[in-house]
């Protein structure tokens, strides 16, 4: 019969794979614990309190879950190679395929671990809550009451960070220090598209969006330069919106403080507004002095002369409104198109409104962000494109 | 856009065109040329080939205007494949340019395009691959395993996946016209918006995705309608094969949740093209609640996708492993437990949105809950295989090679679910490893476990089992090489969506990673030449029986391929496993008796109302108001034309039914 001669086919076939198999874990399991050892986890390393509370439940949960996988897996390569067609000494039992303790078993063991797992997710979600003030700077360290936390209001704009240090009245582009060991407070928020604030090292992400103010604590532990950047998609300049973060001793942060006061120029709304356009690979910039209340005029929206601030706008509204006259206002209300109004590409745009050939490789000086803030003049930084005669985009919005 | 519509000062080239020129047809992109070339050459082959063979008569006849399920099964899962190779064209430029593009080195794609193509790749996967691979499995094997003679509604069926391909083409056409979206797969605003993307990018996602999406729905409502009206007598519910089972709960979801698609698409599409301020960041919109409308229908998209391939590696493990699924009662609670939860976790996709921290842990733990039915599946087909005797043909291989990726995928899925784990890891090449390992080593496995398991009962003859092999080892290896490495990456910090590094000692990583992709694609060649070299050998490679398995389902009772009618008599049920409870109780083909057979009668109204769209789409998307309306009116009038067509069914004569019967009794007797 066609059968029997099909089973030892099988059956030498079976026996290849399965070598095979096991030749192919060790092939990959070997060189990814050589280059584990030679990189830099940061993840796994984290410098700074908080992102090393996260890490360590990363490690627990994994562990958890191990306890589950590690046996499915093992169960599921003996059952494929025990059960295989060729091995006639195995039980065969076409009608098995009901077992009530089994069947509780199965249930029930990965209902206990995720209870276990989600007591651990509900107690550290509310002690990790980025919004929740920290109680401790390092285990069994806790906060004191006198201790008064460094705050920094972070800035995502189009592709650079800029940081405010209200107690110092500094602010630093691409560039942030916080003493070792001090508590910080951020507030974050964007200019223009939503981005995320990550430092890796320090302790894990939040978004930055328009027109809205979150807060981070975190703590850093160890003196050194890390790494910070957006996580979140932005368009252009994204890849590089990128900065360092400098850890530093007491010392090191005042004598940082003093260097950006001596070397800083003046932030003034006019400087951030040439600032906060989008542009790319920003070296680093330091402020001696920020205008009174930018922070602020950046999250509700009227950094740009005569434009309406939201919480102005709110305030109207908490007292019934404008009614018919609110129309006037909404000119002063838009704010998302100043970019596009000033020529500048904006971060997603696409055919025909970047005023460039579909795809083209950009050639030095081409992408208008990329040449910088030399002049106040915004208009010198429109470019006309090759179908600028046809409708861009920009025009079908007004 | 009302600027656009000022007739006072006429500006013939933009009335005519819009804002199309012929500045936005990238010639001078030497990538774009290359493929255009080869997409021309290509189709320039395919289109004299029609004609050489005079394959245009039947082509049209037999297929496009074809209301059999069968045919758009088939059709569906050829758009999957050949959309497969774009998206992965797509792969490999992003692994190519992140394995080069270090220091001052800039790779070769700038951001402007590398953004599109990641746009592009997200897309093309999930809504023209993985999509039409499930509806396309899920048409062809659902009818056939309720023992029904078609779906409830036909011509929907045909138009359904007309309109998927409508949507395909919009997108397509956005390569060699214009450019695509660089708003993400999501297309999250306020960088979707109007006034930070502008230019027809993001267009062309929404009128694609919003064409497909019609299609995708009513392909939704018919089958529900079919799954739940048309089961054979003595089916009742907890004897459906747990594909079918699987296949209602995918469809169910689609119905619930694709309409918010639709929706939120709605609203974007108003702030682009009317100015509205539903989800800017000024004038009161709000960009979040985009993120909560557009996750609530797509957590339940990734539950669309993976619950059919579940029910293919039901199949698959209890045809081969000669036994009856263990536990299938617990199997079908499973899925119906995952359906409802799906609803009950979207915001798990961004905890760094800070909701506080009672809703993220809401969250966090509904979303951990899924993974308990979701082990209790992966138990059931393991104590499936205990006990049984294995034959490891390539739909098991898919299998095993499943079942051992997937829950390293779930594991780290369950991970992100931890809020302040998902906080060092979210939008991370963590993030990236872990969904590609669920959609690779879930879904795209179970596709390629489900073609391998029904080709023969399509097309009469098995796949080739070297060829296939070639593809699984490739596809297995090269999956592990592309994304391990990136769980590492993850890691270290590195983010996703970045087209350019500086820290040079991730490179090593990422090359990797770009020689699994080089496997992954000698995969899909291998996928690609198991198909000819099957077609050349299909004689050695013949299925006569109908039944080459050892097959458990009504769709091993018929012929392989069916005939038109699929089942000369509608079969009575009494068990789960119906086939294979037919074949224990000495079940003998009935031989006379034939009467004619009631079908629906093909209609080219699909094919019609589909190209339309892609006019409409294209219209609206470069401004061309004219052509907007008139295909509009088009659409709006054919499809009230075929109201009218009272010319829908037709019966198959009793003689032919006999001929075609006493054909299969002479080819099974000829076996014997």
């Amino acid at each position: 019969m066609s059968i029997a001669a099909a089973t030892s086919a099988l059956r030498a076939r079976a026996q290849r794979l399965a070598a095979r198999a096991g030749l192919l874990r060790a092939a990959l399991v070997l060189p990814l614990t050589g280059l584990l050892a030679g990189c830099n986890l940061v993840v796994m390393s984290p410098s700074g309190d908080v992102a090393m509370q996260q890490r360590n439940l990363v490690i627990a949960s994994t562990g958890l879950m191990l306890l589950i996988i590690v046996p499915v897996i093992i169960l599921t390569l003996i059952f494929a190679w025990h059960y295989r067609s060729s091995n006639k000494a195995a039980v065969y039992d076409p009608d098995w395929h009901h077992s009530t303790q089994l069947e509780v078993v199965i249930w029930s063991v990965p209902l206990v671990i995720i209870i276990a797992l989600g007591a651990l997710t509900w107690i550290s979600t509310h002690t990790l809550d980025p919004y929740r003030p920290l109680s401790r700077i390092a285990p069994g360290q806790p906060v004191s009451a006198e201790t008064k936390p460094l705050e920094v209001q972070a800035v995502a704009l189009d592709w650079k960070w800029l940081f405010f240090y209200p107690e110092y009245g500094i602010a630093t582009v691409n560039e942030l220090a916080a003493p070792v060991d001090r508590p910080i407070n951020f507030k974050i928020t964007a200019s223009s598209v939503m981005n995320t604030f990550y430092v890796p090292a320090l302790a894990g992400m939040v978004y930055a969006m328009p027109g809205m103010e979150m807060k981070l604590h975190a703590v850093i532990n160890k003196a050194g330069v890390y790494e910070g950047l957006s996580a979140q998609y932005s368009g252009s300049g994204f890849s590089r919106m990128t900065f360092k973060f400098h850890g530093l001793d007491q010392g090191g942060f005042e004598a940082w403080v003093a260097k950006v006061k001596a070397e800083g120029k003046d932030l003034s709304r006019e400087a951030y507004l040439d600032l906060e356009k989008p542009s790319e690979r920003e070296p680093v910039r330091y402020y001696a002095s920020a205008a009174d209340g930018l922070f602020s005029r950046i999250v509700n929206m009227c950094a740009l002369p005569g434009k309406m601030c939201m919480s102005e706008m709110m305030k109207i509204d908490a007292a019934g409104g404008a009614g018919v006259h609110s129309h006037e206002n909404r000119e002063r209300l838009r704010y998302d198109n100043r970019h596009i109004q000033q020529g500048d590409e904006a971060p997603g745009a696409t055919t025909p409104a970047t005023g460039r050939a579909p795809r083209s490789e950009p050639r030095p000086g081409d992408t208008p962000p990329a040449s910088g803030h030399g002049g106040h003049d915004h208009h010198e930084q429109s470019k006309p494109g090759p179908n600028d005669s046809l409708a861009p985009a920009q025009r079908s919005n007004n | 856009m009302f600027s656009n519509l000022d007739f006072t000062n006429l500006d013939l080239q933009k009335l005519v065109f819009g804002r199309l020129s012929l500045a936005d047809i990238p010639y001078h992109e030497p990538i774009l040329l290359v493929t255009f070339s080869v997409v021309a050459l290509g189709g320039l082959v395919v289109l004299g080939a029609i004609t050489y063979f005079r394959f245009w008569g039947p082509l049209w006849r037999d297929w496009m205007t074809s209301v059999d399920h069968k045919k758009i099964g088939i059709m569906y899962i050829i758009l999957a494949l050949v959309m497969l190779l774009r998206g992965f064209a797509d792969a490999i430029m992003m692994i190519t340019q992140k394995a080069v593009a270090f220091g001052p080195s800039e790779g070769y794609l700038p951001p402007h395009h590398y953004d599109q193509i990641f746009t592009a790749h997200g897309v093309i996967m999930i809504f023209f691959v993985a999509m039409p691979f499930v509806t396309g499995l899920m048409n062809y094997v659902v009818p056939l395993q309720i023992g029904a003679r078609d779906v409830s509604f036909p011509f929907l069926n045909n138009f359904s996946f007309w309109m998927t391909v409508a949507g395909a083409v919009i997108t397509m056409i956005s390569l060699f016209v214009g450019e695509f979206s660089r708003a993400t797969w999501l297309g999250y605003p306020p960088l979707s918006g109007a006034d930070m993307s502008p230019g027809v990018g993001v267009d062309y996602w929404i009128w694609g995705l919003q064409i497909a999406g019609v299609g995708t729905l009513l392909s939704g409502i018919n089958l529900v309608a079919t799954i739940v009206k048309m089961r054979a007598p003595g089916m009742t519910m907890m004897k459906l094969p747990v594909f079918v089972w699987t296949s209602l709960c995918t469809n169910v979801l689609i119905v619930a949740a694709f309409p918010i698609l639709t929706a939120v698409l709605v609203l974007l599409s108003l702030d682009r093209y009317v100015g509205t301020h539903f989800f800017t960041n000024d004038l009161g919109g709000n960009p979040m609640m985009y993120f909560n409308l557009i996750w609530i229908w797509g957590h339940p998209e990734v539950y669309i996708l993976i619950l059919p391939a579940f029910g293919i590696f039901s199949e698959v493990t209890s045809t081969y492993c000669g036994k009856r699924l263990f536990g299938y009662a617990s199997m079908v609670y499973a899925t119906v437990v995952i359906t409802i939860l799906s609803y009950l976790v979207w915001l798990h996709h961004f905890f760094t949105m800070g909701s506080g921290a009672n809703v993220n842990s809401f969250f966090g733990i509904t979303t951990m809950i899924i993974s308990i039915p979701t082990g209790a599946k992966i138990f059931n087909w393991l104590f499936t295989m205990y006990r049984g005797r294995i034959r490891f043909e390539l739909p098991m291989l898919w299998t095993v090679g499943f079942m051992v990726t997937f829950v390293i995928g779930g594991m780290t899925g369950v991970l992100l679910a931890v809020p302040p784990a998902d906080f060092v890891l979210h939008n991370s090449l963590f993030l990236v490893a872990h969904f590609h390992n669920v959609i690779i080593g879930g879904v795209l496995f179970g596709m390629f476990a489900g073609v391998n398991y029904w080709f023969p009962k399509a097309f009469g003859f098995k796949l080739d089992p070297f060829w296939g092999k070639m593809s699984f080892w490739c596809w297995l290896v090269g999956f592990y090489l592309v994304f391990m490495p990136l769980y590492v990456l993850g890691l270290m910090g590195v983010t996703r969506r970045t087209q350019h590094f500086d820290d040079p000692t991730l490179q090593p990583w990422f090359i990797v990673a770009a020689c699994g992709a080089v496997l992954i694609l000698c995969g899909i060649l291998s996928l690609l030449v198991q198909i000819v070299v099957s077609i050349r050998n299909r004689e050695a490679l013949r299925d006569t029986t109908g039944d080459p398995w050892g097959g458990r389902t009504l769709e091993w009772s018929t012929s392989s391929p069916p005939p038109d009618y699929n089942f000369a008599f509608t079969p009575v049920v009494h068990d789960l496993d119906a086939w294979y409870d037919m074949k224990n109780r000495g079940y003998a083909r009935p031989l006379g008796g034939f009467k004619p057979i009631h079908m629906p009668k093909n209609t080219g109204t699909g094919v019609i109302l589909g190209g339309l769209s892609v006019a409409f789409g294209f219209a609206m998307i470069w401004y061309i108001w004219w052509l907007a309306a008139l295909s509009f009116a088009a659409i709006f009038i054919v499809s009230i034309v075929h109201t009218f067509n009272y010319n829908r069914d037709f019966y198959i004569p009793a003689d032919a039914v006999v001929r075609a019967e006493n054909e299969r009794t002479a080819v099974l007797a000829g076996r014997v």
